[in-house]
């Protein structure tokens, strides 16, 4: 795949000239390594605290992927109930949107304190930040079918189940998969969020817990190290997303299918 | 001319939209088995409303459809519609789109895949089983909304402007094909345009109907050389013919 390298490669050249930017500027800068430490002492920091920041890595990695799957099966769930009938889509969708509205951090403290289990604690979070792009896009996909397609079934004599699943279900699908990429994000930084809120979580530390402990002790490289493996897990579910999206599409949608030049 | 028994009327028909709108008034309009009928007219005539209620999508204001006994029961199941675009699902192989209506009435997989075959043979599309909608081109859509009308071996066959939208070579290559396949068939087909070349061309009888709110104001019955060949639309009777239709339905658009 020809496109793949092209698509690969200059964002990847950028990323070598920046990090070679930002040795060179901390090396002839004399920057302390408490201020900004350089990608060289960050990967060196990476290798020598893996076996401290592995576990860390296992906990986010498992809050995030346990609420977004929360937030796909449930997010579907309340997109199906609400393209059930207007009225219950009406009445329930304001309360999506308030969840959604209200900053996590404002509310995990309250989720804290009202669920004993800190994971179980921090899942919902990140759930309650993850679910609604699943929710509204789904919700539009489900009632954006075509409506000729909709008269035609009718017309045959279609029973409601049949038209969901024939017809809306897979009109909904380009939809659903927008909304989970965005969603996958949001999940992490719910993760992420939910963690610094939380703060020490007894034995089960994410990695937000391990930026605030390097903090507390101005281990600056090993924050920088955990930062990166945040955002490496953030890229990892983008791309991974993105992947299941193209080949779900490349048959069929506008948005995956290539463009004869 | 003997008269062939009559599949649908529509008697006295109103039909008003929840926006006010006054699409139908006092309709009349008879349709026989095997008849190919043109209803042609200026856009917003409520051509197409009259079929969308043959084919029950939406109630009638006032008046009655009144199918023969025979086909009474099981009308609604008979009919098959074209939209004027494809009206595909872009999911959906062709095959699977032309499955849909068996799909809906339970015909297993197995059992639809001679049929399917048949009506994509039919209609030229032999071999395309495996494409997506949108790897065809507009003709080649069309194609396959046809085989997915065909497919369920409709007694009427409702056409709303189907050929509307595609370029003249395309369009006269489907007349001629639809002629053919109806003159095998023989089902009854009710065919929206606004072309009246067209319905000369295709229709063993026209209704010309005028707009707001929309009635039939005349209606012209089609000679047509038989069997019907493409040169038709070259012979002088066809130029006559499509000289009283303009007529009428200039007057139509005056009234």
């Amino acid at each position: 795949m020809k496109s793949l390298f092209s698509r690969i490669a200059p964002p990847a050249l950028i990323l070598i000239l920046g990090l070679a930017a930002w040795e060179v500027a901390v090396r002839a800068g004399q920057v302390p390594v408490y201020i900004l430490p350089g990608p060289m002492v960050i990967a060196q920091t990476l290798v020598r605290d893996w076996t401290t920041l592995y576990p860390s890595l296992l906990v986010t990695v498992l809050i995030t992927l346990g609420a977004l799957a929360a937030a796909t099966v449930l997010g579907v769930l309340i997109a199906v109930l609400f393209a059930q009938s207007k009225w219950i889509e009406l009445s329930f969708f304001p309360y999506a949107v308030i969840l959604q509205v209200t900053p996590i951090v404002a509310i995990a403290p309250l989720i804290i304190i009202w669920v004993r289990d800190t994971a179980t604690a921090l899942l919902i979070c990140a759930w309650i930040v993850s679910f609604f792009p699943i929710v509204s896009n789904t919700t539009l996909g489900l009632n954006s079918t075509d409506h000729n397609l909709l008269n035609l079934l009718e017309l045959y004599g279609a029973s409601r189940r049949q038209v969901f699943w024939y017809l809306r279900l897979p009109s909904a699908l380009p939809y659903f998969l927008g909304g989970l990429r965005i969603s996958g994000g949001l999940a992490l930084i719910g993760a992420v969020v939910a963690e610094f809120v939380a703060g020490s979580g007894g034995i089960q530390s994410g990695l937000a817990y391990r930026i605030l402990e390097s903090g507390y002790q101005l281990n600056i490289p090993r924050m920088f190290a955990a930062l990166f493996m945040i955002t490496g897990t953030g890229i990892l579910i983008f791309v991974v997303l993105t992947l299941v999206n193209h080949f779900a599409l490349r048959r069929w949608h506008e948005s995956a299918v290539r463009r004869e030049g | 001319m003997r008269e062939a028994p009559a599949l649908v009327a529509l008697r006295g028909v109103d039909k008003v939209y929840s926006t006010g709108v006054e699409a139908l008034r006092g309709l009349d309009l008879t349709i026989r088995e095997g008849e190919f009928v043109s209803l042609l007219g200026p856009s917003g005539c409520g051509k197409s409303t009259v079929l969308r209620l043959i084919a029950g999508l939406g109630e009638l204001t006032r008046g009655t459809i009144e199918w023969s006994d025979h086909a009474a029961s099981s009308a609604r199941r008979d009919i098959g519609f074209v939209f004027q675009d494809a009206t595909l699902m872009p999911w959906a192989t062709v095959s699977n789109n032309i499955y849909l209506p068996l799909r809906v009435r339970g015909v297993t997989r197995a059992e639809a895949t001679p049929r399917i075959e048949r009506a994509m043979e039919q209609v030229g599309l032999a071999g395309f089983g495996g494409a997506y909608p949108r790897e065809l081109s507009g003709g080649m859509r069309m194609r396959v909304s046809i085989a997915r009308a065909l497919v369920a071996e409709p007694k009427i066959l409702l056409m709303d402007e189907p050929f509307a939208a595609l370029d003249e070579i395309t369009r006269f290559r489907l007349n001629d094909d639809l002629l053919e396949l109806w003159a095998g068939q023989r089902w009854t087909v009710v065919f929206v345009t606004h072309s009246v070349f067209e319905s000369v061309y295709l229709s063993t009888r026209i209704l010309v109907m005028s707009g707001r709110p929309g009635r039939v104001t005349a209606e012209v019955p089609v000679a047509v050389p038989s069997p019907r060949e493409p040169s038709f639309r070259t012979s002088n009777s066809y130029a006559e013919q499509c000289r009283t239709v303009s007529t009428r339905l200039a007057e139509a658009m005056q009234a």
